[in-house]
């Protein structure tokens, strides 16, 4: 991998100052994103892996704050700029998409508005150049009659087609990031498919690079090429996407992947992970997973484990660095 | 007074014998629940005066318009389709929280509608119970747990000494995995699926025999979602439990029911035993619906999305409510309504089924 990658995150830590201590939300995560590639972000509410995209384009709430590590976008350092020269990068270089598209949306402009306001604001398209480029993007994200939907305001628009202007939006001044946080949680499943096959295609056609969170693993299985599991604030395992839904190595992955209901296999009972996740105050000692780990010996209650490389695959968890030593002692 | 007297009798005979069949067959052919031709309009036009002003007409939602099964005893016969398909609104009207605007509800051979006051409806409240979506809107943050869960309780007058009724609680916490020392918590001490659990114990507390579950699952992540689903699967084997259970995500339902329903804009558009609806969907919508679902296996087969968006249910098409989405659909399908037609152990509502088109 010779390229620079497009977004590269380096020991991220995202802490919390409270008056019983410091809570720490992510916890020395790294990892990278190339060119035209979808990286999912999985985990259970909590994990912090929207904290980590957050984190990522520096518009924490405070009072929480990046404790250490670096967030490099095209090789250029970007999690020490000042706030103004930040706001640019957000604006020219990352397109951001939420959950909720009413709340990325402002109610009193109309949808036409409020893309031509960002397109000028980033670009020096004169008003009618920035108004036939608003008509291509709302064309090419699939709003049917984009003439008239352009004078529209965002209370006229469905769940799904929101979304849609929301996509326009992030992809309108050809980012090199897309962060698209839960884009589709609160869609139907029919929208849904519409919404994840429009993004993964934008992306691939605009080659940006996406990174995708989400709490569902079927989203990441159709959509992301490689992806990241989290857990407590920390990376369990980051791969290719076949890689970790199929043979997930670390033992959360796998009892995650466990535990979701498949149509075809029928099974009277799910498998499940004893337990829930550790609260940010009571984040254990060793390994984070541990205490419901099936698995776990003597090391994991001790030492935390660091990202091990295992083929495609990294994975923090104790379990294959014994297998490597084992291997070595063979070989 | 005759109905009243009737369920009486019914309900006792069916305590002798209804739990213990359904917990050794497991095929009881006596439905416990039949919905008949239910259907439910909300009124929501504009005011008179604006109607009078502007010229504007009555709006009438039919939220639910027509659906009929029936649930065996002990079995799970669930709900989909995506929001604003009035799969809510038939969870509601079952456990009497709305009233039909047309149609019958039946909780062995009564029905409900014909239960006009309070006093009527109570026997039959008991036995039926609902669990919400939304764990941390259905509890009350200012009551401990074991009061949250004596609610039913003492509501339904099961129980009077109050030492009975905490060792009941404690009893219900552990029927759901919980300790009885939590019934003196508060719910914010909970995480939503703890929550969830309580509002199963709830549920429970009246010993019903018929729950209706209205997406209780969908705010909880995955691993949760699967300690909940093994719980209530556990239950209903324990207790000879009957579920109406309410759900957008296919997967879900697929694990857990014996039966299944697919509901489009206020229709039951397909119904029949799970394996055959997931197995071999007949109707188009169904058929859509099973190609959006996500695949995990990753096979390489393409997910494909359903085209277009649900029709808003003030103004819904005509004929068959799904011919504009629909890519069999010809011109009957947008002029007549279609009727459901058997097929299997189910029932369809197409036309292009009943010509053999599809």
């Amino acid at each position: 991998m010779a390229q620079t990658p497009v977004l590269e995150v380096r020991n991220l830590r995202v802490e919390f100052p409270t008056r019983k201590g410091t809570l720490v939300a992510v916890d020395d995560i790294s990892f990278h994103v190339n060119e035209g590639e979808v990286l999912g972000v999985v985990g259970e509410s909590g994990a912090g892996k929207s904290m980590t995209g957050t984190a990522v384009i520096n518009l924490l709430e405070p009072p929480g704050r990046i404790g250490g590590g670096e967030v490099y976008l095209d090789g250029r350092r970007i999690d020490n700029l000042p706030y103004e020269q930040m706001r640019r990068i957000r604006g020219r270089q990352i397109g951001m998409v939420f959950q909720d598209p009413l709340t990325s949306l402002n109610p009193l402009y109309t949808v036409g508005r409020q893309l031509i306001e960002t397109i000028r604001t980033h670009t020096d398209l004169s008003e009618q150049g920035a108004r036939k480029r608003a008509l291509e993007l709302l064309a090419e994200v699939g709003i049917p009659s984009a003439e008239r939907r352009i004078d529209q305001y965002p209370h006229q628009f469905s769940g799904g087609m929101r979304q849609r202007v929301v996509i326009a939006l992030a992809l309108c001044v050809n980012p090199r990031l897309v962060i698209a946080d839960e884009p589709t949680t609160a869609l139907d499943v029919s929208i849904q498919a519409q919404i994840i096959a429009l993004l993964k295609k934008l992306c691939h056609e605009h080659g940006a690079a996406v990174m995708l969170i989400t709490h569902d693993m079927g989203v990441i299985a159709e959509t992301a090429d490689r992806v990241a599991v989290m857990y407590a604030g920390r990376l369990a395992e980051v791969g290719p996407v076949q890689q970790v839904i199929q043979q997930a190595k670390h033992p959360y992955t796998e009892g995650l992947m466990g535990s979701i209901p498949k149509v075809g296999h029928h099974t009277d009972r799910l498998a499940q992970i004893e337990g829930s996740m550790p609260r940010l105050t009571e984040i254990p000692n060793g390994c984070a997973y541990h205490p419901r780990c099936p698995k776990a010996f003597a090391r994991c209650f001790a030492e935390r484990p660091d990202l091990i490389t295992q083929g495609a695959t990294d994975v923090s968890c104790w379990l294959y660095d014994e297998e490597l030593q084992r291997v070595e002692a063979h070989g | 007074m005759a109905d009243f007297a009737a369920t009486a009798l019914d309900k006792s005979q069916n305590r002798q014998t209804g739990g213990a069949g359904a917990m050794e067959s497991g095929a009881a052919a006596q439905p416990l629940v039949r919905v008949e031709g239910l259907a439910k309009y909300f009124d929501v036009s504009p005011p008179l005066l604006t109607r009078v002003l502007e010229g504007q007409k009555k709006a009438i939602v039919r939220a639910v318009d027509g659906v009929s099964f029936a649930i065996p005893q002990g079995k799970t016969f669930s709900l989909v389709g995506e929001s604003g398909c009035g799969k809510s609104t038939v969870a509601r009207l079952v456990v009497g929280l709305y009233r039909p605007t047309r149609g019958h509800i039946e909780f062995e051979g009564t029905d409900l509608a014909s239960l006009r006051t309070r006093a009527q409806m109570a026997p039959l409240r008991k036995r039926l119970q609902m669990i919400f979506q939304d764990p941390y809107a259905s509890l009350n943050p200012r009551w401990r747990v074991a009061d949250i869960i004596a609610e039913p309780i003492r509501a339904h007058k099961l129980m009077d000494d109050d030492r009975g009724i905490l060792r009941r609680v404690g009893e219900l916490l552990e029927q759901v995995r919980l300790s009885p020392r939590d019934g003196e918590k508060f719910p914010h001490e909970f995480s939503g699926g703890q929550r969830q659990r309580i509002s199963i114990a709830r549920a429970l507390a009246s010993n019903p025999e018929f729950l209706v579950c209205d997406e209780p699952t969908s705010a909880l992540d995955v691993s949760v979602q699967a300690q909940i689903l093994n719980l209530m699967k556990d239950l209903q084997r324990e207790l000879g439990l009957t579920y109406l259970f309410i759900s957008h995500d296919l997967a879900v339902v697929y694990h857990i029911s014996d039966y299944v329903g697919v509901m489009y804009l206020g229709r039951l558009v397909e119904w029949g035993e799970a394996q055959q609806v997931f197995g071999s969907p007949r109707h188009p919508y169904t058929r859509m619906l099973m190609d959006a679902i996500p695949d995990l296996e990753m096979t390489g087969r393409q997910r494909i999305p359903v085209a277009g968006e649900v029709p808003s249910p003030i103004d819904p098409p005509s004929g068959c409510y799904f011919h504009p989405r629909c890519p069999f659909a010809n011109e009957r399908c947008s002029a007549e309504s279609p009727m459901a037609i058997p097929v299997g152990s189910g029932e369809v509502a197409c036309h292009g089924v009943e010509e053999g088109r599809i």
